[in-house]
Order: structure tokens, then sequence, then C-alpha cells
């Protein structure tokens, strides 16, 4: 290479600090400061009050929907993760590598696809007299109340989540170490211990970072609670939309935005704690 | 054993069954006579893909959608590759921080990233109008375009640039006529997948619009109002458009590792 500084390794490093400097961290950096701004006349003026994060933190109806909210997202994650492990484990181990390739490939599509729509469809599909209920009558059962309420946010949450979560206990699962297997095998242990003793402690890093990434997603999701779970009670990303589209409240809402983002790093590192923690 | 295949075949068809439940709930009910959607089917029509494409606001946004998500899944594929290609090659200080910065985006909460947006765009003049959200989509888009062209690098021997540059190329050269052509299938890729992002994407879009609305703004915005068979069609076309994207992009970078 030459010897002379050349600008070529800056024109690839410099676009991103300067895109996500200016677009990524400059808003999230506006947003807290705006926590603390004034709103007088239903105009902004930055200033640095606590007024804000008094009367937000103050309020029963936050802490109400703060946790109703990690609760529901806590709930989304253990189920999300109960309900894809026999499905990831039995891509890893009971199926061919064609079959679990194409699998991964038809899981991936839906998570890049319209949840919007999807959650739509769940309406039709929930609704009182929808094809669901329907179905259910012939056989003499029902109609359900499913939707507003938190059996049908829940629905939506595992619309949301579950492909993402399977891909990820999947690709964890199938990277184990056969021999691992084997070798508890070789040494008498039945299929119940292995499961328990040998394989979910040798994926366990994948599991987590699947319950994580589904927490995370559910905790900020404002569709399924709003359209499927009624909205009520709020969760935190209603309560965000609510205070931001009516009227100037925008500091109120930045406050509820720094409390969520607070919380999923507390989540996040707690997370990396138990995935990598107590590895000797 | 059997036993266990059995029900792992059982189990994965169940929950495949619960993931495409939706989609083809919609496509169904799209060809739906009924107004009201529910069993035994009503008879087959295009009544409702007819009333909504009727429609000159459905048609603006899809046009919108499309230069949007067109623009945005440029800007993202040429950051998501400059930021993969500067991981591959280079080593500096800070470069944890850097990269963490890199694929950030996606684990903020899209209502947040809204918010945020809205009052940034609004500083900067920017707020309703298209290239907002562009500018949005693109900062969302990234780790993902960085990512699909970060695994492509990796599949790429680091002598090749070396051999160029012995051989007399220049840096430029040698990205022109060996790095770009090697990553060429995952860059389409990565277009096609962050292209579908934005197309999809409608809270932070939601946020920043104004009247310049893309189609899953207006998705939204039906929404609010009562049960609608239009949604089925408009979402049909929306299903077809982004999975076809996602499609592509996958079977690029499926066909190329197998190589």
């Amino acid at each position: 290479m030459s010897e002379r500084p050349s600008a070529y390794p800056y024109v690839w490093r410099l676009p991103l600090l300067i895109w996500q400097g200016l677009f990524f961290v400059g808003p999230l950096v506006l947003m807290v400061a705006m926590s603390f701004w004034l709103v007088r006349n239903y105009r902004m003026e930055p200033d640095f009050i606590l007024d804000n994060w008094d009367r937000m933190l103050g309020r029963g109806y936050f802490w109400d929907a703060y946790w109703v909210t990690v609760w529901r997202a806590t709930l989304a994650a253990i189920l999300a993760s109960l309900i894809a492990f026999p499905a990831s484990f039995a891509l890893a181990f009971r199926v061919s590598e064609t079959t679990r390739r194409w699998a991964l490939f038809f899981l991936i599509v839906p998570f890049f696809t319209s949840y919007l729509v999807r959650i739509y469809a769940w309406q039709v599909l929930l609704a009182e007299s929808g094809p669901i209920n329907g179905v259910l009558g012939w056989v003499g059962l029902g109609p359900f109340t499913m939707l507003n309420s938190g059996f049908g946010a829940m629905v939506g949450y595992m619309t949301l989540v579950l492909p993402l979560v399977v891909i990820l206990q999947t690709f964890s699962l199938a990277n184990i170490d056969r021999n691992l297997i084997e070798a508890a095998w070789n040494l008498g242990a039945n299929p119940r211990a292995t499961l328990v003793r040998v394989i979910v402690p040798a994926a366990k890093i994948g599991l987590i970072v699947g319950c994580v990434f589904a927490f995370i997603l559910s905790f900020g999701d404002f569709v399924s609670p709003f359209y499927l779970g009624g909205s009520k009670p709020p969760t935190l990303s209603i309560l965000i939309i609510d205070t931001t589209k009516s009227g100037q409240q925008w500091p109120r809402a930045a406050v509820v935005a720094v409390m969520m983002i607070v919380t999923l790093f507390v989540v996040a590192f707690a997370a990396v704690g138990a995935a990598y923690g107590r590895r000797k | 054993m059997m036993r266990g295949t059995l029900f792992s075949r059982f189990y994965l068809v169940a929950l495949f069954t619960f993931v495409f439940a939706p989609i083809v709930t919609s496509m169904v009910f799209s060809f739906n006579s009924d107004r009201f959607p529910t069993v035994p089917l009503g008879s087959f029509t295009t009544h409702w893909y007819q009333t909504a494409f009727a429609r000159p606001e459905v048609w603006t946004a899809f046009g919108n959608s499309l230069v949007v998500a067109a623009c945005a899944a440029a800007l993202s594929t040429a950051l998501g590759f400059a930021t993969a290609y500067t991981d591959f090659r280079y080593g500096f200080r800070f470069k944890p921080a850097y990269l963490a910065l890199a694929l950030l985006p996606p684990t903020i909460p899209l209502v947040i990233m809204g918010l945020a947006m809205l009052a940034w765009l609004g500083r900067l003049g920017l707020s309703g109008t298209l290239t907002g959200i562009v500018i949005a989509h693109t900062v969302m888009g990234a780790p993902f375009a960085m990512a699909i062209c970060r695994l492509r690098l990796s599949q790429m021997d680091p002598a090749l640039e070396a051999a160029a540059w012995n051989l007399g190329a220049s840096p430029w050269r040698t990205m022109r006529s060996v790095v770009v052509p090697f990553c060429l299938p995952a860059l389409i890729s990565a277009f096609c997948l962050t292209a579908a992002v934005s197309f999809d994407e409608f809270i932070v879009a939601w946020f920043v619009s104004g009247l310049n609305k893309t189609v899953p703004v207006m998705i939204l915005e039906i929404l609010q109002g009562n049960v609608d068979p239009q949604i089925n069609a408009i979402g049909t076309v929306v299903f077809l458009t982004s999975m076809t994207l996602v499609v592509v992009a996958q079977l690029l970078i499926l066909k190329k590792s197998a190589t």
C-alpha cells in the first residue's frame, strides 16, 4: 500500500458515523433533552426543568401502564420461548438439513412482511362472528370473546416474535457439538437429562438472545395491544402515541420514551450477564 | 424415536399454520364477496380490488411507498456496504463502539424512533416530507444491509484484494473491479430486503409523514374506522410485494453461499 495517507479508508468509514450520528444519535439525544423542556401556550421552549418528569412519574396511570407493559412483554418472551422450543428442537435434530434450511427460509419471510396487515387479519379471524368462532360453533363451542383482551394482544405478540425466536433458537441448537449429546447418551443419561443438562446449557446463549429479542419487540410494540388488546389498559407505547398526537405534550412523551430505553438497557445487560455469566 | 418424529412434524405444521394463517386469511377474504368476513365463505369476487384501486389516494400511497422504498433501499445498501467493508478491511480504535452504532437501530422501539424523528426532523424542516421518511427508513435499514454485505465479504479471500494491488491496481480500481463484482449478489439482496423493511414500516412513517402517506400508513388510518374488506385487497398486494422482495433477497444469498 502507499505510504501517503489516503482518503480511501475514510470514504468507507465515515458515511455511517455521519449518517447515524445525524439521524440516529441526534434524534435520540434531542428526545432526552426534550424531556426537560418547558411547554408554555402549546409551544415547547428549551429549558432544564424536572416538571415533565414529576408529572409523569408522579401519576398512577404511568406506573399502571409501565407494569402492564413489563408484565406483558415478560409473559410474551416466556411464552414465545416455550412455544418456539419444540419447533426449534425439531428443526435442529429431527429433520434433514434441506428441510431445516427451507423452514428457516419461510420463517424469515413473515418476519419482514407487513406486520400491520397480519394483525388486521387476526382481527378478522378472532372476531366474535369471525371464522374461528364460526368453526367452533359447528362443534357447539363458543362464541368466545378473543379480541380486545389480553389474549388478543398475546396472539399479536406471538405473530410478531415467534418466527424470530424460532430462527435464533434453531441456530443455537443446530450448532451444538453432536459429540456432546452422544457422550451424554453413552454415559447413560436418559433423554430428559440430556435435554436439561446438556442441550439447554449448550444452547444457552441462543435461547437467552431469543427471549430478550421477544421481550424487546413486545415491549415496544403498539399495534397488538392497540388493535387486538383493545388498548385497555394502555401500554407505554400507546401512552407515547396518545401523548404525542393529542396536543404538544412531546416532552412528557419523551419522559415515557426515556423510561422505556432505560428499562430495555437494564433487561439487555441482565440478559448478557445471564448468558455469559457463570462461565469459567 | 418414530413417535418423536411424528410429534415433531405435527408441531412444526401447527407452528407454520399459526405463522401463515394471517397471510392466507387476508388473501382468501380479499376475494370473498361478504362484507363481514366469516365462514362459510361467500362467492368469489374481485370487487374489493376494483373499489380499492379505483381510489386515487391508493395509487398515490403506492407511488409514495415505491419512491420511499427505492431511495431508502439505495441509501441503506450504500451505507451498509461501506460499513461492512470497513469492518472487513480495517481495525481501528473504538471499533466495537463503531459496530455497536452500526447495529443498534433495530433494537430501539419504533414508537420511540418515531417520536425522536418527529422532533428532530421538525427542527430540520423535514417533517411531513417524503425525504423525512427516507431518512428514517435508511437509519433502520442500514444494519440489515450491513449484515448481508458482511456475510458476503467473509466469503471473500482477503488475498484477492492484495493480489490486485500487487498487480498494480489502485485501491479504487480494486474496489470497482474485484470487491464490488464479488459482492454484487449481496448488494442486490440488501437492496431488496431494505426495500421490504421500508415498504412495511408504518410507525415512524406515521409519526413523520403528515399528508404524504405511504401504503401502511394509509392502512393504519383505514383500520381506525370500521371493518373494511378493501384492506384485505390492499394488504394482499402489499404481502405479495414484500414477500417477493424478501424471497429474492434470500435466494441471492443462499445461491451464492452454496457455491
